[in-house]
């Protein structure tokens, strides 16, 4: 039956989200986007409340470790399923409603963390328990175009020693073990990058320098050098065997799973944009009519009309993905569409309300200029506005990657 | 000079300026063939517009080489002609004037889910048949004549589509409300042709009003012509041929009288306007808008045809009311504008269902199109700027049908949907415009002419943010 509504299940939960990034995050914002580098201290303490309220699952598997697709289910096929696929996009939304950057330095909570619940094994994920894991793709030269990165992983004994330069390695001061992509063998191109954990305190790896940021400043993006960085077997994530028919499936599984997150992250940052300016455009005698036509109204509440329509699109692709993954339908196509519309809407919203508030929103004093900051990355990292539109239309025309190139 | 004939001399000079006044602004070009009344002619326009008038040839005509006696018979391609609505049949007046039956909302499981019910997706197969065997291929030329072929008609009736709305326990299909269901039929339908779609279902939009909204009276009088076999025209008239035209106040007035009402105005977009046995009027009512159930053959009751850009297999007219009285049985729900903004809104919901069906047609043609058109030795999908126009066109897409879902789903179930619909109008509207004008950019000149629907797609894809009533879920 359908129903596009927030779970009722997870309601809750979302509550409680919104209720932390309303009362932890929105107050330290300003100040950790002026104290760029400087650790949120105050994090540490909220960490301990998520865990604490994860072990009792009252928080539906939500979280970085929530996009893991439990193959052991045995529920009936013909129930539909509001898992921590949902649970997770929708408690990430709420969380950059109050301050993205905080909820990329979450511990525990790093991308790396929803590469590991996507691919490990069973063993692996047991291993890296408690971990705050960052993630690692992008080098120097190789951004969008991971299956040409550079960095490799030789086997020697039972280990593989790792050699290459990262960079925008979110939370890669900060976290305890980064996930980094490699190749066994540039040869075989993207059938041989598999990805490995390796702990912070390994002697081969060395953090460089962290960056200057336009935005999401509050979190930590680091370079990171590997040089003869030597780290066990059984830390290769997923399957060692070089398999060229799945060809870069594996490591590229860990997208599907992230991408709806990401696309979270700018429906949550959006909002807190569209909230704001709603709210200060009321106190201007501006009121938001859903039954007049937009184009009887002012032209403000005919501009907050479109955002809010293309918000809400965003909002709904988003959960739509997240509901695939819950119900292990196949993805990645609908992982992509969200990830593109809520890129784009994220910076179109955050941009337009600094408009629709002029030297207000431009201004430090409110939040809306940092919003209008914070949402451009949304449309950059894990897969850039072209990189989605590229899979979307592969997908939907039935192209290959050397077809549509 | 005595001042008396000064004083004539003035009203003499004032007189002949305000001749000559009238005289230069008839002569003024504005107001017709698409002019602002901004412009002016200067003499060397005024020379060739007299050239122009000469050349014309109905010059012939206007001394009495052949009398004018085209237009004599109503035509749907061709307006500017009023002809008197059609005599329709008499609705036997009978129940009582107590509230009607109402059907139940739809009960929720409170889990995100974007599966039809098995009831839904039932319906939704037939449909679908019905959608790509009739109404795609009789698509163009009902576009051309401006008519829905009577077997599209009768095949919608055989389905039952008319009753969608209706409750079961007035002969309906549906036991609950059906908004969510009629979302997906009217989707389906524009897969196959928007203007046919709109034909179809435009008499169920007046028989769902009636479901909702009717005193017991009013269902037992007009719902079983709807749940029979020879379902009549009927329309839902909101819409009316003004700029800036809001829903919410209107041209066409309701004046008290006796006990009855007088209606008088204009309404645009009126289905199968000559055929229609019963119109839904809106009208203005002591200052808010309600909604009137009047028959055809009524006294000053006018019908124009109206073909306009697009949606043209229904057959589009005007309805011009004047003095038109009917009695107090007549106001259909209640008069405080609170059925009637609930009637405005599923409209509007059933109008971006349309959008999503007609923008997934244009996905469906140019995604094989640029495929198969090769240009520079390959096919032009290969091309980044071709296949993110496709890609766009996808995703914008998919999130018009959600925003749609949504508040179709909210309304099933009897929830607030005002902010929901409110917001898929918006997107369908612009997104939907936007997929009509790249699935015939992506055609090039292949998608400017006649033989490609995809023209087609494009006019009537702007029929949805200007379309209010119509049709309804």
């Amino acid at each position: 039956m359908i129903n596009l509504e927030t779970p009722k299940k997870q309601a809750q939960l979302i509550d409680q989200a919104h209720q932390l990034a309303m009362n932890m995050l929105r107050p330290i914002s300003r100040k950790y986007d002026r104290a760029e580098h400087e650790y949120p201290k105050e994090l540490d303490m909220l960490a301990a409340l998520i865990d604490g309220v994860s072990e009792t699952g009252a928080t539906g598997g939500a979280g970085a470790g929530g996009v893991r697709r439990d193959d052991r289910a045995t529920d009936d096929p013909a129930t539909v399923r509001n898992g921590a696929n949902l649970a997770s996009v929708l408690s990430v939304a709420e969380m950059c409603w109050g301050d993205t950057a905080l909820l990329l330095s979450m511990p525990r909570q790093g991308l790396g963390n929803s590469a590991i619940a996507s691919v490990a094994n069973e063993e692996q994920l047991e291993r890296y328990k408690g971990t705050w894991a960052a993630m690692a793709i992008t080098e120097p030269g190789i951004g969008s175009d991971s299956a040409n990165l550079t960095t490799t992983a030789v086997k020697d004994g039972d280990e593989y020693v790792i050699n290459g330069e990262k960079i925008y390695v979110t939370s890669g001061d900060r976290a305890d073990s980064v996930v980094v992509w490699a190749t066994l063998d540039k040869e075989l191109g993207r059938a041989a990058i598999k990805s490995f954990l390796v702990r912070k305190d390994n002697p081969g790896l060395k953090v460089e320098r962290l960056e200057h940021k336009l935005g999401i400043r509050a979190s930590d993006t680091a370079a990171i050098t590997f040089t003869d960085c030597r780290v066990p077997a059984e830390d290769l994530l997923g399957s060692p065997e070089i398999d060229t028919k799945s060809g870069f499936a594996g490591a590229m599984a860990t997208f599907d799973n992230t991408r709806p997150l990401v696309a979270a992250m700018a429906v949550g940052c959006a909002r807190a944009s569209l909230d704001l300016t709603r709210d200060l455009l009321d106190q201007a005698g501006v009121t938001i009519d859903y039954d007049r036509p937009a184009q009887n109204q002012s032209a403000a509440a005919a501009t907050f009309l479109q955002l809010e329509a293309d918000w809400e699109g965003a909002q709904l692709l988003m959960m739509q993905a997240a509901w695939m993954a819950d119900n292990r339908v196949p993805n990645s196509l609908e992982a992509s569409m969200a990830k593109a519309k809520a890129g784009r809407v994220g910076s179109d919203v955050t941009l337009s309300c600094v408009q629709l508030c002029g030297t207000l929103g431009y201004s430090e004093v409110e939040l809306l200029e940092k919003w209008a900051r914070d949402s451009k990355i949304l449309d950059i990292f894990e897969g850039t506005q072209q990189i989605q539109q590229l899979i979307v239309a592969r997908r939907i025309l039935g192209l290959s990657s050397s077809e549509l190139k | 000079m005595t001042g008396t004939t000064g004083h004539a001399l003035v009203k003499g000079v004032t007189r002949s300026y305000i001749y000559v006044m009238s005289f230069m602004s008839s002569l003024r070009p504005g107001g017709r063939h698409g002019l602002s009344s901004r412009e002016t002619r200067d003499p060397i326009g005024l020379a060739v517009a007299a050239v122009n008038r000469l050349a014309q040839s109905d010059l012939i005509d206007r001394v009495g080489l052949r009398k004018q006696t085209e237009h004599a018979v109503y035509s749907t391609t061709r307006n500017g002609f009023r002809a008197a609505t059609a005599a329709g049949r008499t609705f036997a007046r009978a129940g009582r004037r107590t509230s009607g039956a109402r059907p139940a909302p739809a009960a929720t499981r409170g889990v995100f889910d974007l599966t039809p019910t098995e009831d839904e997706q039932m319906l939704l197969d037939v449909v679908k048949e019905l959608s790509a065997e009739l109404l795609r291929p009789a698509a163009a030329e009902a576009d051309d004549v401006c008519t829905a072929p009577a077997e599209v008609l009768a095949a919608a009736q055989e389905l039952g589509l008319p009753g969608l709305g209706v409750p079961e326990a007035l002969g309906g299909i549906m036991e609950e409300r059906s908004a969510m269901a009629g979302t997906l039929v009217a989707e389906a339908l524009a897969h196959g042709d928007m203007g046919l779609a709109v034909a179809t279902l435009a008499p169920g939009a007046v028989a769902t009003a009636i479901g909702l909204w009717g005193t017991e009276a009013q269902q037992q009088t007009y719902l079983p012509a709807f749940t029979g076999t020879d379902v009549p025209a009927a329309a839902l008239t909101i819409a009316e041929p003004t700029v800036l035209f809001d829903p919410f106040t209107l041209s066409t007035t309701a004046l008290r009288d006796g006990d009855g009402f007088v209606l008088d105005g204009v309404k645009s977009a009126v289905v199968r306007g000559a055929e229609a046995e019963l119109f839904v009027v809106a009208a203005q009512l002591d200052g808010t808008p309600a909604l009137f159930l009047v028959e055809s053959g009524a006294e000053g009751l006018e019908v124009e045809a109206d073909p306009s850009m697009g949606v043209r297999a229904a057959g589009l007219a005007r309805l011009h009311l004047t003095g038109v009285r009917v009695g107090a049985d007549a106001l259909l729900g209640d008069s405080d504008g609170r059925a009637y903004r609930e009637c405005v809104r599923l409209s509007r919901l059933a109008w971006c269902a349309l959008a999503v069906g007609t923008g997934q047609a244009v996905l469906d043609y140019v995604k094989e199109y640029v495929n198969e058109r090769q240009a520079f030795g390959e096919p032009i999908s290969h091309r980044q700027s071709v296949a993110f126009m496709v890609a766009d066109m996808a995703i914008e897409l998919q999130a018009m049908r959600l925003l749609t879902w949504k508040a179709a789903s909210r309304a099933a179930r009897g929830q607030d949907f005002a902010r929901e619909v409110g917001l898929a109008r918006q997107l369908c509207t612009e997104k939907g415009m936007r997929i009509g004008l790249d699935g015939v950019q992506l055609l090039g000149g292949h998608g400017f002419v006649k033989e490609h629907p995809v023209e087609r797609w494009y006019r009537d894809l702007r029929a949805v943010g200007v379309m209010e009533g119509v049709v309804m879920v």
